[in-house]
């Protein structure tokens, strides 16, 4: 079941909660939505399972949410055929395991209620899928926050839906326990292959799990595409520095007429880090200090003619044999750079442009 | 003994069984020491009187049903002034804590008045061949009126901690919206409910100054026990006063001890 989102608005009072969004869902992908908190990533996922409404407007293609190019926005959320997951679980505390996940199917009307029996099965169908076989008994509160997450996870997917909505599904849960799951779910999407959309916070988390990114920002999409793609093409500073580490600096570079406030941005790994020879287009740099451990060591340094810090991810052996100290002067070069010059963006691979390698060094 | 974070464990705890020993154990003791001093046969025949019988029947039924009365109303109290924003509300939230402040005897003046022949109720309800005032619906009345905010009291603080996420999951499960309350608003709010019943009904038991003016107290039909305890005082017989007294304690004890265990068994699932 493909979703389509068309020029949703959305208003609490003053605050502009979605401004013109427009999003395209196919048939069982996974998507995650990812901004930081006040994007609008949740308010866009409530208002495509129908616990929201869009700002209402008389233009008919404005506001809409399609499910397989069928308009559902003014029906109700328990008519649409979704499963809500609840950053908070929101299991029914006084209702077992069993009874949470049967809630969806208990509560049809009579004719087209299962057998007591059809219910029984299908929980425990549910319940081996989430590997809660032994816990149908339990109440909410005996399961540790996973577990809780999961049955959840089995109660929005008793009523078969077309899509499954997540709301921060591991907001709530703990680093180790987070990977475990997001892993599980993985897998899980691989089996079930619903039309999955869940929001995060978490970039890691949605560069891994995710088949298709949807960055959030300020009420707007700042950019759609497979993990890959808004990794390494970020279509604006916004996204460049929401995914992952990434070193900012003022450009000041010569012949391609990039003003001092055009702005630069380099990754970590991109950086490399050089003692002796001098080539071209490098920065010098003092080291301030360098954090090692695992395959690659972290190096904190500041750019001598400006005084920006700048920060270099180091191979462990390259590291060893750089033997760096504190307070050492060295030489930085950057292998990709990504430039967002007044609004507009381009990049640059730096080792395949001469043009670049000499406007780099003419800006030192 | 383990550590403790903060110290005064043993400090506050001796406060606290001095204090309920000196405010609550005390008294209590007394009434039981006064009572002694009846033979059994004298108690006996004391609290077992037709007319005492008859007051303790009114006593407890009538708190019973006006206590009973009051959980629907004050769930739907508790509920309006939770879920919705309108204009008065915050009044109508301070209008319900006036039988807690009001003397009872201006509430018991004011409804006899409102329910006589001539009031402003009395005048229509007399014809339909409602009587209130000086009739056991009249104790009601007034017990329901008492017991009211302990209902709303309890269980708006619960009501407004509820997760809204519990009855949007019921939605987005097909829930109907009766369905929900049914199943997922009302089972999250009964042991807030419970409490607030004892309460009520706790509070109902014990109440003297607004019932005597509108029950007329008749005998056989609209004495409460509370009342034969002060007549039996007015005519100096302290020891009859304190054995009725130690019947409606070990009753209502022995009620609240009820309710407590039933909460316990029902709410066994919420640590």
């Amino acid at each position: 079941m493909s979703i389509e989102v068309r020029n949703v608005w959305k208003h609490f009072g003053d605050f502009t909660a979605l401004a013109g969004v427009s999003l395209k869902v196919e048939t069982g992908k996974l998507t995650a939505l990812l901004g930081p908190s006040g994007s609008g990533k949740t308010t866009l996922l409530r208002i495509i399972a129908g616990l929201e409404f869009a700002d209402a407007s008389d233009d008919p293609d404005w506001g809409r949410v399609l499910f397989h190019g069928e308009d559902v926005s003014n029906i109700p959320a328990g008519k649409r055929g979704v499963g809500f997951v609840f950053q908070h679980y929101a299991l029914f505390k006084h209702m077992t395991v069993f009874e949470n996940i049967a809630f969806g199917l208990t509560v049809r009307p009579g004719s087209a209620r299962p057998s007591k029996k059809a219910i029984a099965d299908r929980v425990k169908e549910l319940l081996e899928l989430v590997q809660l076989e032994k816990f149908g008994g339990r109440l909410p509160h005996q399961l540790s926050g996973g577990q809780r997450q999961r049955v959840a996870l089995a109660r929005a997917l008793a009523v078969q839906p077309k899509v499954l909505l997540l709301d921060e599904p591991f907001g709530a849960l703990d680093a180790q326990v987070r990977k475990d799951l997001r892993r599980w779910l993985r897998g899980l999407h691989e089996k079930l292959h619903v039309t999955t959309v869940f929001v995060t916070h978490d970039q890691e988390e949605a560069l891994e799990l995710a088949d298709e990114v949807v960055v959030m920002n300020q009420a707007k999409i700042e950019q759609i595409g497979d993990p890959q793609v808004v990794y390494d093409r970020p279509a604006s500073p916004f996204v460049i520095e929401f995914l992952g580490n990434v070193n900012r600096l003022v450009a000041g570079l010569g012949k391609l007429n990039i003003s001092n406030k055009d702005v630069l941005y380099v990754r970590p790994h991109d950086v490399e880090i050089r003692r002796d020879h001098a080539p071209e287009h490098s920065l010098r740099a003092r080291v301030l200090h360098v954090f090692s451990a695992g395959n690659y060591g972290r190096v904190t340094l500041q750019r001598l003619t400006t005084g920006e810090p700048l920060e270099a991810e180091v191979p462990r052996d390259q590291l060893r044999s750089l033997n760096l100290q504190q307070g050492d002067e060295v030489f930085v070069v950057f292998r990709h750079v990504r430039l967002f010059p007044k609004g507009q963006f381009y990049e640059t691979d730096v080792k395949d442009e001469t043009a670049t390698e000499a406007d780099i060094s003419g800006g030192i | 003994m383990q550590r403790r974070v903060l110290p005064g464990f043993g400090l506050t705890l001796g406060f606290a069984l001095m204090y309920l020993g000196l405010i609550i154990l005390l008294p209590l003791a007394a009434t039981f020491v006064k009572t002694a001093g009846l033979s059994w046969e004298q108690f006996w025949s004391t609290v077992t009187s037709p007319r005492v019988v008859a007051s303790y029947k009114l006593t407890f039924g009538t708190s019973f049903y006006a206590a009973l009365f009051n959980v629907p109303m004050g769930v739907i109290l508790a509920w309006v002034l939770v879920r919705y924003q309108f204009p008065g509300r915050r009044f109508m939230d301070a209008l319900v804590d006036l039988p807690f402040a009001l003397p009872t005897a201006v509430a018991g003046i004011a409804l006899t008045s409102i329910y006589a022949k001539t009031g402003w109720f009395g005048q229509w309800l007399e014809p339909m061949g409602i009587k209130v005032a000086y009739t056991q619906v009249g104790v009601w009345v007034a017990l329901t009126f008492i017991g009211l905010p302990f209902v709303v009291r309890t269980v708006q603080p619960i009501l407004e901690e509820l997760e809204p996420e519990l009855e949007e999951a019921a939605a987005t499960l097909g829930a109907t919206r009766l369905q929900t309350i049914r199943r997922v608003v009302i089972p999250a709010l009964l042991p807030a409910i419970i409490t607030g019943f004892a309460l009520a009904f706790a509070r109902a038991v014990g109440e003297y100054g607004s019932v005597v003016f509108i029950s007329g107290n008749m005998p056989m039909k609209t004495e409460i026990t509370p009342l034969l305890i002060i007549t039996k005082l007015e005519q100096y017989d302290y020891a009859g006063a304190t054995a009725l007294a130690v019947v409606m304690l070990l009753v209502s004890f022995a009620l609240l001890l009820v309710i407590q265990l039933v909460q316990r068994y029902l709410f066994r699932s919420r640590a």
